[in-house]
């Protein structure tokens, strides 16, 4: 990079049926959102494991997003459910370690929403950037 | 082949190629406007700069039009290129200050305003237009005129080319926007649409046809296509890298034996041109319900934003009208599904912009399916405005392009309103080429050219062995085309038992090598995908890189990972070098990484030791124009997939031996037409039927609107499952417990106190349901009170009561469509007609009256309720909340209720009141619930896995239902359902072991106290808590049952101590890709 602009590294977890399908479909149809995400295919959002979250967070991770399918869509009758319900649990502990909330989010994102996926994406690093550098980043 | 070297790297091309397509076919890229693949080389716009190195001096030139040579350097990023292609880009921004492709290449070099005087033009002479018009299309039609500063681009003499074809190529190629069309020609060019998005969008002449095709390959559309029109053009297969295009591709006839077809070819919408009156392609903002569709859609032409087409703007109001091309003289059937997709358009819309304003004009409103009536009333709570009236026209507001609709409303006042878009609900009709096909199959069809198919036999034509599913046999849902689909399935399989399972081959595979203990030795294939990934991201040095990661052995670049001489090599390197991992870093897993895993079976390898990073569709595709942060990128991807593969084990599906034998709970016709199918099929049926007698709510039958013989067809039913030497049949019987899951379940049979313990490999849910008993309108306390089913009793008996009646009064919805049950019975309308019919065809004195809410005789029952108006049946609507009242004066009944249109009270005298109770869930469904582990819905009818894609299934897997257990439905509904279990069931009991997933849960006993934590949170209920003594003490941990487990992960992620972990997916590899992200080159 030619200016020292702060550039947000987040991990996406990804749900393989929905969300991974739709990050694929915006690449599909060629829909440009900034290279500041790197995925991580997850079978369902309900599969992330809180301290996934809060373990990348406090490595350094600028922001987490998991994406999943929208409710009631899920290929798993309702593990994005067991998902949403784990959100404020991590919330709370992230406040505990003192990183701001906004760098955690949550979103359903069907196969067939290309255009939203690459929305989110760039919504969610424009407002990590926003935020600037992780507190945990070395 | 020639090698050179660009920027410092050594490259291979072809002898003949530029310095240009050399660049870009290693992915070093270079800027140009006036390039395009399929036209010649032209050197005009000068962006493509480059230092070519000689052994004395160096200089610029032309990229696109020098020829590469033998030996040859090349620099494309020194300062003096960039210097001098910065002039280059300052002149024709100062030429065509406005146009958006080179403000953004300017931009990209640093400049944001040239220094030379603006000339406001919009052509920098690039000439692609006229080489292409030329070159391609063969036309010449537009060339360049005059000399220096004068030049131009314009037809002979500046007028209209009489030559134009109007293609539309040099608009396509123009980098500046520059052509238009009416200036070159007089021939108006006549856009292609998109028929997928009901053209409301355009598409090219080759093109994918949506984004869900299988297979996903572009097709050419030869009557649009410039080379199959002309013999021109061909400009694809220059472009297609992987050259395959065809033009020579013709239709091949190919012949398959068969010994049963089922016919799907599903349906078309009702063209509403054929409605002048609602201004459908006269209005721009008259658009049809599918078109309102893609309009809803994230993929649609709008990318979701509901927008009208005569001004791209958010309509504010938007009304849709019914039953347009549905309830006709002609087309006398109902559309079924248009009530509930107009409700759901109308709710999604709102969710898109919650202020929009949503009317839905309807006749009667059919939400007569599982849950529909909750959703219409919940649509109601969210505003849907409902007007009960179908509209005479639609007129266009000049100026604004709104719409006017002038409509009665309930008080019977004239009035008009305003709207920004109207949609048409269009109905469902055969497909035009539908009449050849039942030709060719010697199948009948009706006058409405659906497939014409009799009672009780839902899914077979006039021909024995073709069978029929969903509407091309009528209009219906998806529950019911899915569970039509599934029957026609069961009924060709009951025909062609013999020959199951005899067309299959196996693939062959080599021993697996054990891995166990071996350090990890991962070998690393980076695709280059065409120039699909390799165009962007610069894959030699992701190769390099992949090399310096721990425990790689060899890394490698391929031009497609995915061809079959690459997995060949793949399989030998996987022996030469001894891998015991690979990574393939190239498209998604979704599509491709059943492939690779073959490659590594095929090689010895556990499938499970492969892993896949996906750099084109998440990381090149996306990020085209940052070829550094995609190159950076893809490192990360690789590195994060890497890190994964070092913590692969080898996996193994489990297998399960599959009991053959299937149970049938429930004797009704339901259960007894699953068991039948079952049986037909080779297979043991156990029958458990708790009352005395076979035949269920089926005995109380007499009749049906389709003239079948309802006795004949029970009796025979009875005596083909008792004769029958595969089905043991148990009267009077309870399933008292179970065990087990899919393959294997053990049920205990409870008859007169003695137990039989059952053996099954599937089972099929047919419980059925009951009638309503009312309490309200005299039900009970005074006999000329009866319910349908009594009234048809009455009928079938001749009762003197009935017989001597003058009049009869029948009242809808009794206990159905109100708060303690909010769902629609379905088949009260239908039966209410058929008994009043049958009243006035055998005593033309007696009158009929039927007091109704909405009359929902859907699909092709349509056509009895015009009959049963036409032979004099009065029809009288009454509301929720002005619910009719009944009562007995003098051993005279009668009925007053009030008329919604004259608003007035009216009182009918009659000696019968007849009430179409509702259908309600019988006893002990909830013990079946629980010993099978199937959930019920609020009413308590059995909760399929997926309302609309499954509704035969349930999310544990062996267990099906048919019939009344799942939801109100008819006779011919609950036949097929009940057929379609039987083929879902078969799918289980046709194998003799069933593949498990490898991908599941397993318990880490050391680290689980049984806290349990895990056990409800699991959708599928594959745990159980168990104790076991361990060193003296009790020990609790959960035991999993492989099963039913999906590994979905839940118990993992809800797991405090890892004591649960999903295979594949454990916590620690996915932390490792997440460390590998975080930790950076």
């Amino acid at each position: 990079m030619a200016n020292e602009e702060f550039e947000p590294l987040i991990i996406g977890f990804c749900c393989n049926w929905c969300s991974y399908a739709g990050a694929d479909l915006a690449g599909v149809s060629r829909l440009q959102y900034p290279p500041n995400l790197r995925i991580v295919r997850v079978m369902c959002s309900g599969m992330v494991h809180p301290n996934l979250v809060i373990d990348a967070l406090t490595k350094g991770a600028d922001g987490v997003i998991i994406c999943g399918c929208h409710l009631g869509d899920c290929h798993y009758l309702d593990g994005n459910v067991k998902a949403e319900n784990r959100k404020e649990a991590i919330e709370l502990m992230l406040e505990d370690f003192g990183v701001e909330p906004e760098r955690f989010r949550l979103e359903w994102i069907s196969a067939s929403e290309g255009p939203r996926f690459a929305k989110v994406i760039r919504e969610m690093t424009e407002s990590v950037r926003a935020l600037g550098p992780s507190p945990y980043r070395a | 082949m020639i090698t050179l070297t660009i920027d410092d790297k050594k490259v291979e091309v072809e002898d003949g190629s530029t310095i240009l397509r050399a660049a870009q076919k290693h992915g070093i890229h270079i800027p140009t406007l006036c390039d395009f693949r399929s036209l010649a080389p032209y050197g005009a716009c000068r962006v493509c700069l480059v230092e070519i190195v000689g052994s004395r001096d160096s200089w610029i030139s032309a990229s696109c039009v020098y020829a590469a040579h033998e030996g040859m350097v090349v620099k494309t990023d020194t300062e003096r290129v960039l210097k001098t292609r910065r002039m280059m880009l300052e002149l024709l921004l100062a030429r065509c200050p406005d146009a958006p492709r080179i403000k953004e290449m300017a931009a990209g070099m640093g400049i944001e305003e040239s220094r030379f005087p603006k000339q406001n033009d919009d052509c920098i002479l690039c000439g692609l237009c006229t080489r292409i018009c030329a070159e391609r299309m063969g036309v010449g039609a537009v060339s360049f005129a005059n000399r220096g500063s004068e030049r131009k681009v314009t037809t002979p003499y500046d007028k209209h080319s009489p030559i134009c074809i109007a293609c539309g190529a040099c608009q396509v190629v123009c980098p500046t926007n520059a052509v238009d069309l009416s200036e070159v020609t007089s021939n108006v060019p006549r856009p292609i649409a998109s028929e997928y998005d009901m053209g409301l969008a355009g598409r090219s002449s080759i093109y994918i046809p949506f984004p869900q095709a299988v297979p996903k390959v572009a097709v050419i559309d030869r009557d649009t296509c410039m080379h199959f029109l002309n013999g021109v053009c061909e400009s694809c297969a220059e472009f297609c890298e992987a050259g395959a295009i065809d033009y020579e591709q013709e239709d091949q006839i190919e012949q398959v034996d068969v010994g049963a077809v089922v016919l799907a070819p599903g349906y078309e919408h009702f063209d509403p041109d054929m409605k002048k009156e609602l201004g459908y392609a006269r209005y721009p903002n008259v658009i049809s319900s599918m078109q309102f569709e893609r309009l809803l859609s994230a993929s649609g032409p709008y990318l979701g934003e509901i927008l009208r087409s005569s001004d791209q703007k958010h309509p504010k109001r938007v009304a849709w009208i019914q039953c347009v091309g549905s309830r006709e003289v002609d087309r006398n059937y109902c559309s079924s599904v248009c009530c509930m997709y107009a409700t759901k358009e109308a709710i999604i819309a709102k969710e898109h912009q919650p202020d929009l304003d949503c009317t839905i004009f309807f006749i009667d409103m059919r939400a007569f399916g599982k849950g529909f009536d909750a959703y219409y009333e919940r649509a109601k709570e969210l505003g849907v405005r409902y007007i009960r009236c179908y509209p005479s026209s639609v007129k266009e507001v000049p100026g604004t392009k709104d719409l006017k609709i002038t409509y009665m409303k309930d008080d019977g006042d004239i009035t008009t309103e305003e709207f920004n878009m109207v949609v048409l609900s269009t109905g469902l009709r055969p497909p035009k080429e539908v009449r050849e096909l039942a030709d060719k199959f010697g199948v009948k069809l009706n006058e409405h050219g659906f497939a014409d198919t009799q009672g009780f036999a839902p899914v077979e034509t006039s021909k024995p062995g073709v069978y029929v599913c969903g509407p091309f046999a009528g209009p219906k849902d998806i529950p019911e085309t899915v569970t039509e689909a599934s029957a026609g399935a069961g009924k060709a399989m009951a025909l062609l038992k013999e020959q199951r399972g005899t067309l299959i081959t196996h693939k062959e595979y080599p021993p697996e090598k054990d891995v166990s203990g071996q350090e990890p030795r991962i070998g690393v294939f980076v695709c280059h995908c065409g120039r699909n990934i390799g165009g962007y991201a610069d894959v030699p040095s992701v190769v390099e890189y992949a090399k310096t990661l721990p425990n790689v052995v060899l890394a490698e670049d391929n031009l497609y990972t995915c061809s079959t001489d690459t997995q060949q090599r793949i399989t030998e390197l996987i022996a030469e070098h001894d891998l015991n991992r690979v990574v393939v870093a190239s498209c998604s897993p979704r599509t491709h990484e059943p492939l690779f895993r073959d490659t590594c079976r095929q090689a010895g390898l556990n499938e499970y030791l492969f892993e896949m990073a996906n750099i084109r569709d998440q990381c090149t595709w996306v990020h085209m124009n940052q070829p550094e942060e995609a190159t950076r990128k893809s490192k990360d991807l690789v590195r994060m997939a890497v890190a994964k593969a070092r913590l692969l084990e080898p996996l193994s599906k489990g297998t399960l031996k599959v009991n053959n034998d299937a149970l049938v709970i429930g004797g009704g016709i339901a259960g007894m037409t699953a068991a039948l199918n079952l049986a037909d099929q080779g297979f043991k049926v156990h029958l458990v039927e708790k009352e005395q007698q076979l035949g269920g709510n089926f005995r109380h039958v007499h009749s049906l609107l389709n003239g079948s013989d309802t006795q004949r067809k029970l009796n025979d039913a009875i005596e083909s499952v008792t004769s029958h030497p595969d089905i043991s049949v148990y009267m009077e019987s309870l399933i008292t417990s179970a065990e087990g899951s899919v393959g294997n379940f053990k049920s205990t049979v409870q008859h007169n106190g003695q137990s039989t313990e059952v053996s099954h490999g599937a089972v099929i849910v047919a419980t059925g349901a009951e009638e309503y008993e009312p309490t309200e309108y005299l039900y009970g306390k005074n006999s000329a009170v009866i319910t349908q089913r009594g009234l048809e009793e009455w009928i079938h008996e001749g009762r003197p009561e009935l017989k001597n009646a003058r009049a009869v009064a029948m009242i809808q919805c009794v206990g159905s469509r109100e708060e303690a049950r909010p769902y629609c019975s379905r088949i009260c309308c239908s039966q209410a007609v058929k008994n009043a019919i049958a009243i006035r065809e055998a005593q033309p004195d007696t009158q009929v009256y039927i007091l109704y809410r909405d009359i929902r005789t859907y699909g092709l029952l349509e056509e009895y309720y015009r009959q049963a108006r036409a032979k004099g049946v009065l029809f009288i609507r009454y509301q929720e909340d002005q619910k009719p009242e009944v009562s007995a004066n003098n051993g005279a009944l009668e009925v007053s209720c009030v008329d919604p249109i004259l608003n007035k009270p009216i009182r009918i005298d009659c000696d019968v009141v007849v009430l179409a109770a509702a259908i309600v869930p019988g006893d002990g469904v909830d013990e079946v619930g629980k010993l099978y582990k199937i959930p019920l819905n609020q009413d308590k009818f059995f909760l399929e896995a997926h309302m609309k894609l499954r509704p035969i299934d349930f999310a544990n897997d062996g267990v099906f239902m048919c019939g009344l257990a799942h939801c109100p439905k008819s006779v011919d509904e609950s036949i097929a359902q009940a057929q379609a279990a039987a083929a879902r069931a078969a799918t289980i009991l046709s194998k003799d072991e069933i593949e498990l997933d490898a991908t599941i849960s397993e318990v880490v006993d050391a680290n689980c106290d049984g806290c349990a934590y895990c056990i409800d949170p699991c959708p599928y209920n594959a745990f159980t808590l168990i104790e076991y003594m361990y060193q003296g003490s009790i020990k609790k941990t959960v035991d999993r049952d492989a099963a039913l487990c999906k590994g979905c992960g839940v118990c993992q992620a809800t797991c405090p101590k890892k004591g649960i972990f999903i295979r594949g997916f454990r916590l620690e590899q996915l932390g490792a890709m997440v460390d590998a992200a975080l930790i950076g080159e």
